[in-house]
């Protein structure tokens, strides 16, 4: 599964977060902090939410490449082309 | 015998409405267990007992609004028969069957639905609201069509904006009160958090995702571990004296995302070990956002933690919380100019202020508090 077919999972996981978001909300090439509230309990839940649905491991250092929709789902492609 | 009444549940609270008993008479309680869901202006709270026993009798419907301190059941001590003493409070609210003086009758819903007008059930249909969350103006709580329109316009049905701005009058009453009685005084100190950081970087690199810890766990356990010094911070003013507790039960300021605040406890945090402090603050917010509170979270905390670095901001200067005396703020982590041995350096530091109340301590007390939790902040593998 490439990033792009990702992109619809990762936002249901953010959306479990932050339900109020719809469908469009997020521009997947932005700053998702910048477009959501998201404190860090929310952000920690939220990445945990990706490491539990797509399997992938996060580390911290990591987290400051995550900043986009986009970003998030080519790091789960990269590490886990299954998507599952 | 012995009367349960609806605890306070802060000091925004003067009443709430029964939802739900969890029990029926002759069960058997003990401590910690609910026996009740009430709503608050912010949220759905289990109220616990704090009794053992055996559930003698219920004495408010659901669905009735009562005052707090309002006795809401009786309770039969163990060992005690059933009809060995007539329940003095059973006797007085027995006659009705909303029987304490004090209640307010809420709509009276047949079989729990809300009377509702064919017009209005009609247009609920086509909004695809649903009546059951929609507070009625109406006789006796019914649901107008009017309330129905109201509710259509709003972008999720339900409560949630009425909650809203119920909330926000019952912060405006407390915070009011805070100001109108409480003479703040405030402190501020720039604390170095490199050491902090850099110690929960390498503890979170060995654990797992879910295990991680934020920096407000560390922050909440420094707060906690520094006020076991500061008796005259931690506590509660009641009728005109200052009530010092001995145990510490932070309150922990959390944004609601449809808008307000709730501040409920962690309780004892100088004895939880930071992973599982971490673990319960996780929960606390969770429970927090999804409005899904226990009493004993709302009624507990001897002092409160507000953290509004995530928003960006610099520094905090909160109103306390009555009956609180004091209340702690951070703001953001951030790297700045930092002078150590005569150099000049960039270094992580935060903003952590105090506000307390002056008929309890002084700044002096107050400045050696902050002192104190810097000192706490920069030898974090003892937290």
């Amino acid at each position: 599964m490439n990033a792009v077919e990702l992109r619809p999972l990762v936002f249901a996981e953010l959306r479990k977060i932050a339900p109020e978001l719809e469908e469009g909300d997020v521009a997947p090439d932005k700053l998702l902090r910048d477009q959501v509230d998201l404190d860090s309990m929310d952000w920690l839940n939220f990445l945990i939410a990706v490491h539990q649905r797509f399997g992938v491991e996060i580390s911290e250092s990591d987290y400051a490449v995550l900043d986009t929709l986009d970003r998030i789902c080519e790091f789960v492609a990269a590490r886990n082309p299954q998507g599952s | 015998m012995t009367d349960f009444k609806l605890p306070s549940l802060g000091a925004d609270m003067d009443e709430g409405k029964l939802l739900e008993w969890k029990v029926k008479p002759g069960d058997v309680v003990k401590k910690g267990d609910v026996v009740a869901i009430v709503d608050t202006t912010k949220a759905a709270v289990d109220v616990e007992t704090w009794q053992e026993g055996t559930v003698q009798a219920l004495l408010v419907e659901p669905g009735t609004t009562i005052p707090v301190g309002t006795v809401i059941a009786t309770l039969l001590a163990p060992g005690e028969a059933p009809g060995a003493a007539a329940p003095s409070a059973a006797k007085e609210a027995a006659p009705s069957p909303a029987p304490v003086a004090a209640a307010r009758e809420a709509p009276a819903p047949p079989e729990g639905r809300k009377p509702i007008s064919p017009a209005a059930r009609k247009r609920a249909a086509e909004l695809g609201v649903d009546p059951a969350t929609v507070a009625g103006s109406g006789p006796h709580g019914a649901v107008t069509l009017e309330d129905i329109e109201r509710a259509g316009r709003k972008p999720a049905a339900g409560a949630a904006p009425d909650r809203a701005a119920e909330m926000r009058k019952a912060i405006a009453a407390a915070m009011s009160r805070s100001k109108r009685e409480i003479p703040h005084y405030y402190l501020a100190e720039t604390i170095p958090m490199q050491r902090a950081a850099a110690w929960l970087a390498a503890e979170n690199a060995r654990r797992s995702m879910t295990d991680r810890i934020l920096m407000a766990a560390v922050q909440l356990k420094a707060v906690a571990l520094a006020l076991k010094d500061f008796p005259d911070l931690n506590g509660t003013w009641r009728e005109g004296a200052y009530v010092p507790s001995q145990a510490v039960h932070l309150g922990v300021a959390i944004s609601i995302r449809q808008g307000g605040l709730v501040a409920p406890a962690i309780r004892d945090v100088p004895e939880l070990p930071l992973g599982e402090l971490m673990k319960s603050l996780a929960d606390l917010v969770k429970r927090a956002r999804a409005g899904s509170l226990k009493s004993s979270e709302m009624s507990d905390p001897t002092i409160t933690v507000t953290n509004l670095g995530e928003a960006g901001v610099e520094s905090t200067f909160a109103v306390i919380y009555p009956p609180q005396a004091a209340i702690v703020g951070f703001g953001r982590v951030a790297a700045r100019p930092w002078v150590e041995a005569g150099e000049i350096r960039a270094v992580p530091t935060v903003v952590a202020t105090l506000s307390a109340d002056h008929r309890v301590s002084d700044g002096h007390r107050g400045a050696a508090f902050l002192a104190e939790l810097s000192r706490r902040l920069q030898e974090p593998e003892k937290l």
